[in-house]
């Protein structure tokens, strides 16, 4: 798989756009799926630069109208789908439980529940079909941890992870795999909207043994490792790339 | 991709197995690799033949690891080659038996528990002057150690305490910018492993396992490999299951 055909949603901006970078600077071909028109167009030229083929999809993961056209359109464009990272996710509503309300809940679980449900719905019935292929579902070090006043979220990303290891054991036989990946607090401008003061942002810090905030870049790393060969025998897994955030 | 030249690598238990494939995986990216054996010279002067065929650096170094004292000899011998400076440690020298509960005897399990965690817990500390900002410690767990597989009780509780190791290591050692990790490896077509020597194991394997084949030994090199490098950079503290997904 050298010059693989990747599709990522919420690709736009933090962990989705970097991954989206660290593939095309592999050689992948690259489908970025956002919401936003305008930066999706503007990362797709920036992917261009690197010699890589790029194109952008509009999609909101929440309506699966847009998600199987996604899958379609990226299938009809490149001839086929080998890697899906299913990125795109919400803080949510940051507070506590007393706070969170029947909306509050539905609007985090439908971004980051059922939109990776959907997406792998559709990704897998395009990977089944050319028996191979690898899907990345992005968690969150909260996909195994509580976490005080993000009890939606939290909860959220532990239905990724169980989720994650159903589907790996469902279509091995296929020759997919699929795995998680959890990065920890990681300097994003989600890490900003979801802590809501720089000493709020900074404590984080203070967990990790790495004695510092993760990069996008470095958690990109993971992904396109885990995405690759040399991950060949690994499903159904949640790699933590978390600066040693879930050890401590 | 030579991603670890210049890099200098001690691997334990290297003479055959998942030991060997990490070593050539490791100095096919480019690492100059100490061959740690325990008693197969011959195989390790092999590995040692086979990485210096290719270009690469590479030499064998005898210790009994089982003796009180050979997590000080081995890092002494170590020194003596490399210098005073280590960028990966692979502990992965290991002794198996299956045997039920009636029947361990207490030889076993302290010989179990002397080679599969108190050499590589002694090898560590004893490294640790060489160990710098980047170095890589990878240390090997099992899939035993997640659940249980067969009449490996006394042997998977060793893999147990690697687990924990890992983190307490990690922890310690972050606020150095030393990584440590550990990778989980399923059933493995290694001569260690009884499972694969028969049909009826091989059937046990592949029903207890997503991935409907038996792993080789590269398939773990290839994740060790991974680990040892910058791709990994923010990893640590972190146990990887290399196992197809087994009992998930």
């Amino acid at each position: 798989m050298s010059n693989p055909v990747v599709l990522i949603t919420g690709a736009l901006t933090g962990i989705g756009r970097a991954a989206a970078v660290a593939f095309a600077r592999k050689g992948a071909k690259v489908v970025v799926a956002g919401r936003r028109d305008e930066a999706g167009k503007a990362l797709v030229e920036e992917l261009r630069a690197f010699g890589a083929e790029a194109e952008f999809i509009k999609a909101d993961v929440r309506k699966e109208d847009d998600v199987r056209n996604m899958v379609d359109k990226t299938v009809a464009r490149f001839g086929r789908l080998d890697v899906a990272v299913n990125n795109a996710a919400t803080e949510g509503a940051v507070g506590p439980i007393t706070d969170q309300t029947a909306e509050s809940f539905a609007a985090t679980f439908e971004t980051n529940v059922l939109g990776v449900v959907l997406s792998m719905k559709h990704e897998v019935r395009a990977m089944q079909a050319q028996g191979s292929g690898s899907i990345i579902n992005i968690s969150s070090t909260y996909g195994h941890e509580g976490a005080a006043f993000a009890s939606i979220y939290v909860g959220a990303k532990h239905a990724v992870e169980g989720i994650t290891k159903s589907v790996a054991l469902e279509i091995a036989k296929s020759g997919i795999r699929v795995n998680a990946v959890a990065p920890g607090p990681t300097d994003t401008g989600m890490l900003t909207r979801f802590t809501g003061t720089a000493a709020n942002k900074a404590a984080l810090a203070t967990q990790v043994p790495l004695g510092r905030l993760g990069l996008s870049e470095e958690v990109a790393d993971g992904i396109v490792f885990i995405a690759s060969d040399e991950a060949r025998f690994i499903t159904g897994h949640v790699l933590n790339v978390d600066g040693g955030h879930t050890a401590n | 991709m030579p991603t670890l030249t210049g890099k200098t690598a001690l691997v334990t238990g290297a003479s055959r197995g998942m030991g060997r494939a990490s070593a050539l995986a490791l100095a096919a990216a480019g690492a100059q690799v100490l061959v740690h054996y325990g008693r197969g010279a011959k195989e390790a002067d092999g590995v040692v033949a086979e990485i210096r065929r290719v270009g690469g650096k590479a030499d064998a170094i005898a210790t009994d690891l089982a003796a009180p004292d050979g997590a000080r000899k081995l890092a002494a011998q170590a020194r003596g080659i490399l210098g005073d400076r280590l960028d990966i440690l692979v502990a992965n020298a290991g002794v198996s038996k299956a045997a039920t509960i009636e029947e361990t005897t207490v030889a076993d399990f302290d010989r179990l528990f002397a080679v599969n965690v108190r050499a590589p817990y002694f090898l560590v500390q004893q490294l640790l002057p060489v160990l710098h900002e980047g170095s890589s410690v990878i240390l090997v767990s099992s899939l035993g150690a997640h659940a249980a597989v067969g009449t490996l009780s006394a042997y998977a509780a060793t893999k147990g305490a690697i687990d924990t190791l890992v983190k307490y290591f990690a922890a310690a050692l972050g606020p150095r910018g030393i990584r440590v990790n550990a990778v989980a490896p399923g059933v493995i077509d290694t001569d260690m492993s009884n499972l694969v020597k028969t049909d009826e194991g091989k059937s046990a394997v592949l029903g207890m396992q997503a991935l409907k084949r038996i792993g080789q030994a590269d398939d773990v090199g290839s994740v060790v490999a991974f680990l040892a490098s910058q791709d990994a950079r923010w990893i640590t503290g972190d146990t990887i299951r290399v196992d197809g997904g087994s009992k998930l």
